[in-house]
């Protein structure tokens, strides 16, 4: 260690003459034109007349017109419902899957994965051809059982309260995973103590396990507000049929002919207003959980015995679980192979028509297919160095301005997708930068809407890494890059592909930003499945959307085959 | 109710009788160019050029049939079909442009002032395909040659015939707002559908904007594309549709789908979808030669046979089993008026329908 001590120094007065700092710094500048840009010409157009003089007109036609304040307030209780529905379905199970002894938890894990992944905007119309009033097949059965007269139906799809629990569906597993992990990583102790002073369980629950989760479940409703908040897709799909907007189907609506930007863009403002009051209310919030998790990690937490209730608390789970995956895959499946999307396939009416249309005849489906993969495999591997750059640098305070790196890399988390569409189209439409009609404006929106996340994965992974082997590294004589490049990223290899996989499943699902910014030679299959979705083709929709799952079942299957294979090699190393 | 409007009918050669917007070719001298015909070296410089992108509004099974038709009539090229909704066609193309971005090469709306709009703009190219030179009646071709009217067809009312009886079937806009309806009807929106769009401005003209205040309380199902009405009563999602395209109901009902049409008492709104070229289409051979098969008998007849459509090549027979365009009650057409009102359309819809 003392050579190590002496040998530092040295080190360091050379980094003067390292490449690394013109890289970092290019970096940083992508960062900030990627992030900073589309905001500045959103703001420059919100409060800007046609001919360029400042104005606040825009913001006053929004607030005086019933027209804007109706779907804001929609929106409000769209979010907050679907927020609350989320924690009080999420947060059980979240405890059942990590504190109790029910069966088949790491499959009911996978399946809320599943939903997870399932593009909200592919359950929303699998949810039309499930519960619209007349045609879904589940008012339909409800019909055959009751012997309700024609018209009479369970569900309608088509309303305000249909949209809350699509959205739900598809938003819950943020608070599941949330709660999940923490109390994954909550210590036992505590409520070992609780029982050894006498504590019975619900005491136990009640004083301790409820109060270490309720940060959690807090900061998963603030998500879920947010994620139901700012969703394009299910609203686009549900609410207008309807007739009603949410904000974000709004400001998309504002770009139709003849477009009015000036108000999208004041329309968006409020939506990343809000987002960034909600991020900070999570951060206060999580911040406080820090209490939990200190010291003694190595202790199991605690699993509680159910006894028979596991059999009832698995069933309650799968119940749950029907209403993401197993009713939406259903329908779709039925739907690709049914003459007509609303009947159940049996021997006389199967077809492989509509699959054999959507590779055969639509000529968009290729194109898509293409699209979709080169954006998936560009963004993925763009995102994934950018983000690893980032969180090292800011690990290991590589550069005086790390924080600011950290901090830019994080913000686009605000950045609602509709939103920063609406911002990069203003960006790239005009000289001197025209991206509009090629693929390179929907990579950098891809880009800049999955880093967030994969740089707090890839930051959380670089934390865990010792720096001792870097430094040995670089004592040997290697370069910053190089110990990196040989040191450091083979180590990091399952949370680097991990990431990769995520950015890529990303771009699958995404369709807010997308749907901005699509020109028909650049158009990809979520974009696809909107447009089939407005001119009611569903049979092709189904099709398409089980291509859509596969693809992002094979992406996660990689992950995680590569993932336990890498584990298995880190062991080796001792650390 | 407003009986008095009876559209100028023109009997054109053969069985098949058109009705014609007159306002739709209003000079009298032609500036259009020579009729081009299709030649060999045009086909070898499309084929060349491998390539022709259509974007377009009709259906889009339709659409990509028409696409595979040529195909098949040219071997080597293909066609690439872009559909969505005329009013979100017009919108692309518009953005396209302003971002310099020419990826279109031959455009169908199905509404009709669009061409004049882009014409006005410069963008179109002049062409004019033998078929339409020599075939074509006059109003259904613009005089200086950059459009013709590749399809007709009407905006319809009709019902499931599961859901609804016969004699219960509405017969005009008027019964559609009796209270039995409410809730069972489904319609289609004029901010995406250039249908839709057409069909509110005839049917706001003759009969009234109060038509559609009163509609707007009867819990509609509000969808995006005048082709998608059709599916959503086949499905038997809503009995009814207050409109939509014609040439779906028949195809669905020549294919045994429960659905059946009806020409309302008032008259039903007349759509015309041209086909025009772009002067700075990618494709500029390719472009032409598919302009020229769209206006051919055989790619018109397929329109009719397979699609539902109607046409305007006299050459062209009409569907056995279908009720001629002559015995059918029509609104006038009046691509010019759209023109000029089109954006307070779909202003005043958006105010009465809420989205």
């Amino acid at each position: 260690m003392a050579t190590v001590a002496s040998t530092a120094p040295v080190e360091r007065r050379r980094f003067g003459f390292d490449v690394s700092r013109p890289v970092l710094a290019a970096f940083a500048v992508i960062l900030f034109a990627l992030i900073a840009m589309p905001l500045s010409w959103l703001i420059y157009y919100a409060f800007t007349t046609k001919a360029g003089a400042f104005t606040l007109d825009n913001f006053h036609r929004l607030v005086s017109d019933a027209a804007y304040i109706d779907p804001l307030l929609t929106t409000f209780a769209l979010a907050t419902l679907s927020a609350i529905i989320c924690c009080v379905v999420a947060a059980p199970m979240g405890w059942l899957v990590a504190r109790t002894d029910m069966p088949l938890r790491r499959t009911v894990r996978l399946l809320v994965t599943a939903s997870f992944v399932t593009p909200p905007f592919l359950g929303a119309i699998a949810w039309e051809l499930l519960a619209a009033p007349n045609s879904g097949l589940l008012n339909q059965l409800y019909r055959e059982l009751t012997g309700a007269p024609q018209g009479a139906h369970l569900m309608n799809i088509y309303s305000f309260s249909g949209l809350v629990f699509v959205i739900s569906c598809y938003t819950f597993p943020y608070v599941f995973v949330l709660v999940a992990n923490a109390l994954d990583r909550t210590p036992g102790d505590l409520e070992d103590a609780s029982a050894i002073l006498g504590g019975k369980t619900w005491d136990t629950a009640r004083r301790i396990t409820i109060p270490l989760a309720l940060p959690a479940v807090l900061a998963g409703a603030l998500v879920a507000f947010l994620q139901a908040m700012t969703l394009f897709g299910s609203p686009a799909i549900l609410a207008m049929p309807a007739g009603f907007h949410t904000m974000t189907t709004k400001i998309w609506s504002l770009f139709q002919f003849p477009p009015q930007p000036e108000l999208a863009a004041a329309a968006s403002l409020p939506l990343l207003l809000l987002t960034i009051i909600l991020l900070r209310a999570e951060h206060m919030v999580l911040g406080r959980r820090g209490y939990s998790v200190v010291g003694a990690k190595n202790s199991e937490p605690r699993i509680v015995r159910l006894g028979v209730w596991r059999w009832v608390m698995l069933g309650l789970a799968m119940f749950v679980l029907m209403f993401p995956v197993f009713l939406p895959y259903f329908a779709l499946l039925n739907a690709s192979f049914s003459r007509v999307a609303s009947h159940l396939v049996w021997f006389n009416n199967f077809t492989l028509q509509n699959v054999h249309f959507v590779f055969y005849e639509l000529s968009a489906t290729q194109l898509a297919l293409r699209n979709t993969f080169i954006l998936g495999v560009l963004a993925a591997t763009a995102g994934t160095v950018l983000a690893m750059v980032i969180a090292y640098v800011y690990v290991r305070q590589a550069v005086k301005g790390y924080r600011v790196l950290g901090f830019l890399a994080t913000a686009p988390v605000a950045i609602p997708g509709i939103v920063l569409g609406v911002g990069l189209f203003f960006t790239y439409t005009r000289p001197p930068f025209v991206l509009y009609g090629t693929l390179w404006i929907l990579l950098i929106a891809f880009v800049t809407l999955n880093m967030p996340a994969a740089y707090q994965q890839l930051q959380s992974a670089f934390k865990a890494v010792h720096p001792e082997l870097e430094d040995a590294s670089r004592i040997l004589g290697a370069s910053r890059l190089r110990a990196l490049w040989q040191i450091t990223a083979p180590l990091l290899r399952t949370s680097v592909i991990a990431t990769w996989c995520f950015i890529f499943v990303g771009v699958i699902r995404e369709l807010s930003a997308a749907v901005m910014l699509f020109t028909s030679e650049t158009k990809v299959l979520s974009v696809l499945i909107y447009d089939l979705n407005e001119s009611g083709d569903l049979a092709a929709i189904a099709v398409l959307g089980l291509l859509m799952l596969i693809l992002t079942f094979g992406i996660v299957a990689l992950a995680n085959t590569l993932k336990f294979g890498g584990a298995r090699r880190l062991s080796a190393i001792p650390s | 109710m407003n009986r008095s409007r009876i559209s100028r009918r023109d009997v054109l050669v053969g069985s098949s009788a058109l009705v014609t917007g007159a306002a739709f070719s209003t000079r009298v001298m032609s500036a259009a160019p020579p009729a081009s015909p299709v030649t060999p070296a045009l086909i070898d410089a499309a084929k060349k050029e491998g390539k022709v992108v259509w974007y377009t509004s009709i259906d889009l099974k339709l659409s990509e049939q028409i696409g595979k038709a040529f195909e098949a009539k040219h071997p080597g090229i293909t066609c690439k079909v872009e559909r969505t909704g005329a009013e979100r066609l017009l919108q692309r193309i518009g953005q396209e442009y302003t971002a310099n971005v020419h990826a279109v090469d031959v455009v169908n709306s199905s509404d009709a002032s669009h061409l004049v709009y882009w014409k006005d703009q410069g963008l179109l190219e002049p062409y004019v395909p033998e078929d339409v030179a020599k075939f074509y009646p006059a109003e259904h071709k613009d005089a200086d040659g950059t459009y013709a009217s590749f399809r007709v067809f009407l905006c319809i009312i009709a019902y499931n015939t599961n859901l609804v009886k016969k004699e219960e079937a509405p017969k005009s806009f008027a019964d559609l707002l009796d209270p039995k309806w409410k809730g069972k009807i489904v319609k289609a929106h004029p901010g995406y559908s250039g249908t839709i769009m057409t069909a509110t401005y005839q049917t706001a003209r003759d009969i009234g904007w109060d038509y559609y205040e009163k509609l707007a309380q009867q819990n509609i199902l509000q969808v995006q594309s005048a082709a998608d009405p059709p599916k959503k009563i086949a499905l038997g999602e809503r009995a009814i549709q207050a409109d939509g395209v014609e040439y779906l109901i028949l195809q669905e009902k020549e294919s045994g789908q429960p659905v059946e049409p009806v020409y309302a008492t008032e008259g039903s709104p007349l759509i015309i979808g041209p086909n025009g070229l772009f002067k700075a289409a990618p494709n500029p051979n390719a472009a032409r030669l598919f302009q020229s098969f769209s206006f051919s008998p055989e790619c018109q007849q397929l329109c009719i046979d397979i699609g539902g459509l109607r046409s305007v090549h006299p050459q062209t027979k009409e569907h056995a089993g279908r009720t001629p365009l002559s015995q059918i009650k029509l609104m006038k057409d009046d691509a010019a008026a759209v023109l000029k009102n089109g954006e307070q359309i779909k202003a005043r819809y958006v105010k009465i329908f809420r989205v």
